[in-house]
């Protein structure tokens, strides 16, 4: 087997606060090869945004600390490199483009210095060289007339053209990984679909892998390889994506995808999944998802979890896979 | 386009507003408790010379038509007679106009070069010993009353070690800022605190929005984020403090001017109010009106410079 393009072994974030320390990220062991799309889904606070910080090391620490035993990029391990060696991996190697685009730009510089920024910085490009690139790169993200608007601000661009922009911003030091984080939440829907068919043709041409965050089941169905569902920290559920989405192996993936509203579907109450996420701070020894579980016993509060690996390379986080079988037999009838 | 618009739109809003200032200072002489006229001559004069004083100076006419021939006349420089020194009120005060002018133009200057790297550097290095240092350091040089400042500053640089003059306004230009060195380092250490610290909190404000994260996301090197991407968006709500003391500081730096014994507008002021020189007192506070108006124009277009916002609306 070919060496990963992203190998995580053993990840953990901790954050330091007066309450004590919070996990945001428990021994999370995943990889990404090249060219591949993972998607990562979960609830809010399940610490998918976390995770994408942490592989930039983005997060400051303190109060963020940040341990594994390998974070290996590209046969590198990132946890190892120095601050200017980490620097020129951000915006070349890994980029990211980020929940919020009205937020994501800078409202005092033109867009098209933005976009081009990275470039002058890392690869030492002129002003008109930037410039030139960064109207070409436009372009190639559906702006139209992209050499008149290249020096417009911030505040003159929709949504949809901002995030188009940060893509642009992403894609200029032609990414091996690209981390998107919930890239399409703050638009409206007709957008995001324009943005994520975006996202895959960039992927089609440069052959960079993404790992794309989402809570949202139908955007990972149609995107994503392979998919890992985290719950409380903890990845629940790995696997392909099509064999997660078809028969989910943990309860909570079960859930959410009975949580999707169907439009052939009689309509009435919308399934939901009872009770809150845990707290962080206050974890009971068993599993994260047990108190909410359908079918939790009394082994799931008191035995530890781990992810363990199945056949057909998928990997769960539940005592009991098999139960979840039952779930489907017990809503049918 | 949007630019013109703006600028105009920036002018014509200073219209308005000195109307309001022709207003107040045309007021201030008649709310003025007592009779002025007795006053200035300590009541050694008869009734019928004070009639004949007021009638002279248009002071026995209607308020509102005193008031038209004060704006008719304040329009073309026309700011009445000092009566102590028998001269025109305009020419009194542009004569001594320059070196105020230059005082404050120095002094925020002066104020800008201290407390910019200063902020930048405390912002760097936030929450350690040299971010408290420099904060401790700018709230003691606040504290201490200028007055006192320009004394040591004296002692120290002028008559210990002879640098420079410690009073008076030389000719040459060259020689001017040398006077003035000193003067504006004395405002500038009530100035610089307090533009240091709304510098450093702004930046922080600046530090924790999204597209700070994004810049570091694209592999920016954090004092490339500070000087690019936190200190002109910090420079926004800066503009408005360092407008407002400006203002303030016109009539506060008489004190500053009568301690160089710079010839200044401000120790115009304070002879002109010994004195009870009531249409000079006038004058100086017209004078002092409009400058605050044009700094804070000054302020409104260089938001422009800073925010292309601005010209949203």
């Amino acid at each position: 087997m070919t060496q990963p393009l992203l190998a995580i072994e053993d990840l953990t974030v901790g954050f330091h606060t007066p309450h004590g320390s919070v996990l945001a990220n428990k021994h999370l062991t995943l990889t990404v090869a090249a060219g591949e799309t993972l998607g990562i889904v979960g609830e809010s606070g399940s610490g998918k945004s976390v995770l994408c910080r942490a592989i930039l090391r983005l997060l400051p620490s303190p109060p963020a600390e940040i341990t594994a035993k390998s974070l290996a990029f590209a046969g590198r391990d990132l946890l190892k490199l120095k601050p200017a060696e980490m620097r020129k991996i951000r915006g070349q190697d890994i980029a990211m483009v980020f929940q919020n685009p009205m937020t994501s730009l800078n409202p005092v510089w033109p867009i098209g210095d933005q976009v081009s920024e990275g470039l002058r910085i890392h690869r030492g490009l002129g002003r008109a060289a930037a410039r030139q690139v960064a109207i070409d790169i436009l372009k190639r993200v559906g702006i139209p007339s992209a050499a008149l608007r290249v020096d417009d601000y911030p505040y003159q661009w929709s949504g949809g053209m901002m995030q188009r922009a940060v893509i642009a911003m992403a894609m200029t030091g032609q990414p091996k990984l690209l981390l998107a984080d919930e890239p399409t939440t703050a638009l409206d829907v007709t957008i995001q679909d324009q943005i994520l068919s975006l996202l895959m043709e960039l992927q089609r041409e440069t052959g960079m892998a993404i790992i794309l965050v989402s809570h949202d089941m139908s955007v990972v169905s149609e995107t994503c390889d392979r998919v890992a569902v985290m719950y409380a920290g903890s990845i629940v559920e790995l696997g392909v994506a099509a064999d997660i989405l078809s028969a989910p192996l943990h309860p909570y993936t079960w859930s959410l995808l009975r949580s999707i509203p169907h439009l052939d579907a009689p309509t009435g109450r919308l399934a939901t999944i009872g009770g809150q996420p845990p707290d962080l701070a206050r974890l009971e020894p068993g599993c994260p998802f047990a108190p909410r579980c359908p079918v939790a016993s009394a082994e799931c509060r008191a035995l530890p979890i781990a992810l363990k690996t199945l056949p057909g390379d998928r990997a769960t986080a539940c005592h009991f896979p098999e139960r979840v079988a039952q779930l489907d037999q017990r809503a049918a009838s | 386009m949007q630019i013109f618009r703006y600028i105009v739109a920036r002018c014509l809003h200073a219209v308005p507003v000195l109307l309001g200032v022709t207003i107040v200072v045309f007021l201030s002489i008649h709310l003025v408790p007592g009779d002025p006229i007795r006053i200035m001559m300590h009541g050694r004069i008869a009734d019928s010379e004070v009639a004949k004083i007021y009638h002279d100076l248009g002071m026995d006419r209607p308020i509102l038509l005193q008031y038209v021939v004060f704006l008719k006349n304040a329009l073309v420089g026309d700011l009445g007679m000092s009566l102590i020194q028998k001269a025109p009120v305009a020419v009194l005060v542009v004569e001594k106009l320059w070196p105020t002018l230059m005082l404050l133009a120095f002094s925020t200057a002066l104020s800008i070069l201290i407390a910019v790297p200063l902020s930048l550097l405390a912002a760097f290095r936030r929450n350690t010993w040299l971010d408290t240092a420099i904060r401790l350091g700018s709230i003691f040089g606040f504290a201490m009353p200028s007055y006192w400042i320009g004394l040591l500053l004296m002692l120290f640089f002028g008559l210990l070690l002879g640098w420079l003059p410690i009073s008076g306004l030389g000719d040459t230009p060259l020689d001017q800022l040398r006077h003035l060195f000193m003067p504006s380092l004395t405002i500038a250490f009530f100035l610089a605190p307090i533009l240091l610290q709304s510098l450093r909190s702004a930046m922080l404000d600046v530090l924790t929005s999204e597209h700070i994260e994004v810049a570091r996301a694209k592999g920016l090197s954090e004092w490339r984020i500070l000087i690019k991407h936190v200190l002109r968006n910090a420079m926004i709500p800066v503009i408005t403090v360092l407008a407002v003391n400006i203002s303030w500081l016109l009539s506060g730096a008489v004190v500053v001017e009568y301690v160089f014994g710079l010839p200044g507008l401000g120790s115009l002021l304070v002879r002109s109010v010994g004195y009870r020189d009531y249409p000079l007192i006038q004058g100086l506070a017209f004078v002092f009106g409009v400058l605050v108006v044009i700094v804070n124009l000054l302020a409104d277009l260089s938001y422009m410079l800073i925010d292309r916002r601005v010209l949203r609306s």
